[in-house]
């Protein structure tokens, strides 16, 4: 026979356990629905399994003279230096955000060649460079 | 010639905290109750030397002496005095002197405003500290030592990151050190206590005004660079679950984890072993934040120009810790009963704790998953707020709602009959949800219930208030602030984020825009010459057709010169009721501007409610004087 501290106890131990395998299965659930995936121009081209529409990052470089301005939104072209995409965007712009310099862009793909993004990431240094593109630049480089 | 003084000034701090070491274990072994006076004479000259070698970095600024690396790199002749003194924290080296600084300024006052309490105790105490303190000073000067000289002297410096220029990055820095830096004289504390079985009540009541200190600092420093990057970074949010904002929230959640479990180490006497261990997380976990920030692994705002031979020294000293503050605790580690009733004060406090905990681990993970994944797959990826927002908001519900109950139980035992009190705040707070559900908008169940519980617990603490007008007692008027401003806050982020208008588009000058009830004309764009910038400044007219006021907000475009960067400045209206926002960006010399409205209903509640939570602890240490 259980005294009643022991059973309180064995109750709240099971209580405790049950509450964290829920609190941790919760989390990981919530972190794969949530997590974005960062692409090249490149990845996008040549992946089969790409998903459209579904939030993601595409990051390279400006393209010098693409930017284009109209009264809805701001159209530039993003490389990796092999292959293009199309971004639009409405919004304000990062002020590290100029023709070939890098930026990485947050949203969605309409098509292979066309992103439309919520989003332009603010990067604070002028000589700084996210590592992603960096990565990008210095393999199709050699 | 100051890079001679500064690097001598160093090597005079370092040779004192040997000779401090050295004394303290011999110290250790004399018999008698009293540290020796040449102790307390040698920390006194260790933190005047260290202060002072911090005025010779300022002053070094000040003159804009480029004969130092440091200056050179981050200063410039034309920048104001006020941000020329705020770059020498403003940058890597700079601030590793703050913190040295801290260390120092703080393991001398726990000398000698501890006097009461244990010998053994105080001297282990004072010899970590001074080992944390000769590891960052090594560190100093190996690796990123701010007098390094440059030669020949260079005639002008690069100049300091243009958005760095601005008074509340100024003194971000500062608090966030002594409140992540604070943390380590209880880390060093918490060592001499399972050294010197120095524990329960007494260890509780010895540490308990430096955790009060360092909570309070952290507190504001993370509402300071919160407010920066609401009218700096242009995107009209206050919180990005930046991995840098990320890595501050953590030591954050465990030294207020920590601050709650205090209260019943020294009301009860039990939880010792715990309480340690949140002392030894919270510093943990504060150079934790300062290694993933400064090796570059993690990028955002403060990415400093990165080094990876940063990283590792850090990450070297770091496992030392973690490594030799394990050991000390598994060998000292006894088992503790704990005997709990569910209706008590310490209960509740644990579960506190519980969800502080839970909060932690969720950062944490969020925020180091994607290093492991990329180290591990390649794969790049990074996390985003859903996640965060989607994990942690539910649980603020029943957060919210033990937090306003949990502080009336007693200890021990208690019999406190509620009932019908919770019952009958809970029906009001449910009736003030509907009255702002059914005038103001609609909104997702999971956001009634944050408003009902936020509601229930301001009414809850406006109640404990009136009780504490009738005792006339202020011991619980810490609490009260401090609970009262957290409620606050979640109340007004909810509105804020509900009712938030945001919209944005290209405008060409003399260009209409109307959003809802809003009308927007850009009037026109100026050009002003600054000292150390050139600003076009735009002007707006907003008219608001609802209640027909007119309002002018004129953003900037700030090109800089020194070093050649853009920043956009917000044009931001505060009123009482709500915020509108406005900030321009301009993208190779188009004519449209990019525009982006907002109006934000109660931003500065949010402020006011957040700087209750910090003002609760600032109360709270000047109660304590007041008592003695």
């Amino acid at each position: 026979m259980l005294t009643k501290k022991v059973k309180n106890r064995i109750l709240f131990l099971v209580f405790v356990f049950f509450l964290s395998i829920t609190a941790v299965f919760f989390i990981i659930k919530s972190l794969n629905k949530n997590i974005l995936y960062f692409s090249s121009p490149t990845e996008i081209k040549q992946r089969e399994d790409i998903p459209f529409g579904k939030p993601m990052r595409v990051g390279g470089m400006v393209k010098k003279g693409s930017i284009t301005i109209n009264e809805k939104n701001i159209q530039f072209i993003i490389t990796d230096f092999e292959n293009e995409i199309l971004i639009s965007y409405s919004g304000t712009v990062p002020n590290l955000f100029a023709e070939e310099k890098g930026a990485v862009a947050e949203g969605g793909l309409r098509d292979k060649n066309f992103f439309i993004a919520e989003r332009i990431l603010a990067k604070h240094d002028e000589n700084y460079m996210p590592p992603e593109i960096k990565d990008i630049i210095e393999k199709n480089a050699k | 010639m100051l890079s001679n003084i500064g690097i001598g000034l160093v090597f005079l701090v370092l040779i004192l905290s040997f000779s401090i070491i050295y004394k303290a274990i011999f110290n250790l072994e004399t018999s008698g109750q009293f540290i020796k006076k040449n102790i307390y004479t040698l920390s006194l000259f260790q933190t005047t030397f260290t202060i002072l070698c911090f005025f010779t970095l300022i002053i070094g600024f000040i003159n804009s002496d480029f004969s130092l690396i440091n200056v050179y790199e981050n200063s410039h002749t034309t920048k104001p005095i006020f941000y020329k003194i705020a770059g020498t924290w403003g940058n890597h080296e700079g601030s590793l002197l703050l913190w040295v600084n801290i260390l120092v300024i703080f393991s001398y006052l726990f000398l000698v405003f501890n006097h009461t309490h244990n010998k053994k105790f105080r001297l282990y105490t004072l010899i970590f500290q001074n080992i944390l303190i000769l590891g960052f000073l090594f560190f100093l000067l190996l690796n990123s030592n701010p007098f390094n000289a440059i030669y020949p002297i260079p005639l002008e410096g690069l100049g300091l990151n243009p958005i760095l220029q601005d008074p509340a990055l100024a003194i971000h820095p500062p608090l966030l050190y002594v409140g992540f830096v604070g943390c380590s004289i209880y880390f060093s504390a918490a060592l001499a206590s399972l050294l010197s079985g120095y524990g329960g009540k007494l260890f509780a009541q010895s540490i308990k005004t430096w955790v009060k200190i360092s909570w309070c600092f952290q507190t504001l420093g993370i509402i300071v660079g919160s407010i920066w990057a609401y009218y700096e970074l242009g995107w009209g949010g206050f919180w990005f679950w930046d991995p840098v904002e990320n890595a501050s929230l953590l030591p954050w959640f465990a030294i207020t984890a920590l601050m709650h479990s205090l209260i019943v180490l020294e009301k009860r006497n039990t939880l010792y072993f715990w309480v340690i261990i949140l002392c030894l997380l919270t510093f943990i976990l504060s150079v934790t934040g300062t290694f993933l920030v400064r090796s570059g692994i993690l990028n955002s705002v403060h990415t400093f120009a990165s080094d990876p031979s940063r990283g590792i020294y850090i990450l070297l000293f770091l496992s030392l810790m973690i490594f030799s503050s394990l050991v000390m605790f598994f060998k000292k580690y006894k088992k503790e009963t704990y005997n709990f009733n569910l209706k008590s004060r310490e209960t509740f406090i644990l579960a506190n704790n519980w969800f502080m905990a839970f909060f932690l681990i969720t950062v944490l993970i969020g925020m180091l998953y994607p290093i492991f994944l990329d180290v591990l797959t390649n794969v790049k990826i990074s996390v985003g707020p859903p996640f965060f927002n989607i994990v942690i908001i539910p649980l603020v519900v029943p957060f919210l709602f033990l937090m306003a109950v949990g502080p009336k139980f007693g200890w021990i035992k208690s019999q406190n009959k509620i009932l019908h009190k919770i019952l009958f705040l809970i029906l009001s707070a449910v009736v003030i949800n509907l009255f702002i559900f059914y005038f103001f908008g609609k909104y997702s169940f999971l956001s009634n219930l944050i408003f009902i519980t936020a509601i229930f617990l301001i009414l809850y603490l406006a109640l404990d208030i009136k009780e504490l007008i009738n005792k006339k007692s202020k011991l619980e008027l810490p609490r009260i602030i401090s609970h009262l401003g957290f409620g606050m806050l979640v109340f007004f982020i909810g509105i804020n984020y509900q009712f938030s208008l945001e919209e944005d588009f290209n405008l060409k000058v003399g260009g209409i825009k109307k959003i809802d009830n809003y009308e927007i004309n850009f009037k026109n764009i100026k050009i002003k010459e600054n000292k150390n910038y050139k600003a076009v400044i735009g002007k707006f007219k907003i008219i608001n057709n609802k209640n027909n006021s007119v309002q002018y907000l004129d953003p900037e475009i700030r090109i800089y010169s020194n070093p050649d960067t853009l920043t956009y400045e917000a044009a931001i209206k505060t009123r009482i009721t709500s915020d509108l926002y406005l900030t321009m960006s301009n993208v190779s010399r188009s004519e449209y501007y990019n525009i982006k409205f907002q109006n934000k209903p109660f931003m500065i509640w949010i402020w006011i409610s957040a700087f209750m939570i910090a003002l609760g602890g600032f109360v709270q240490l000047t109660l304590k004087k007041n008592e003695h």
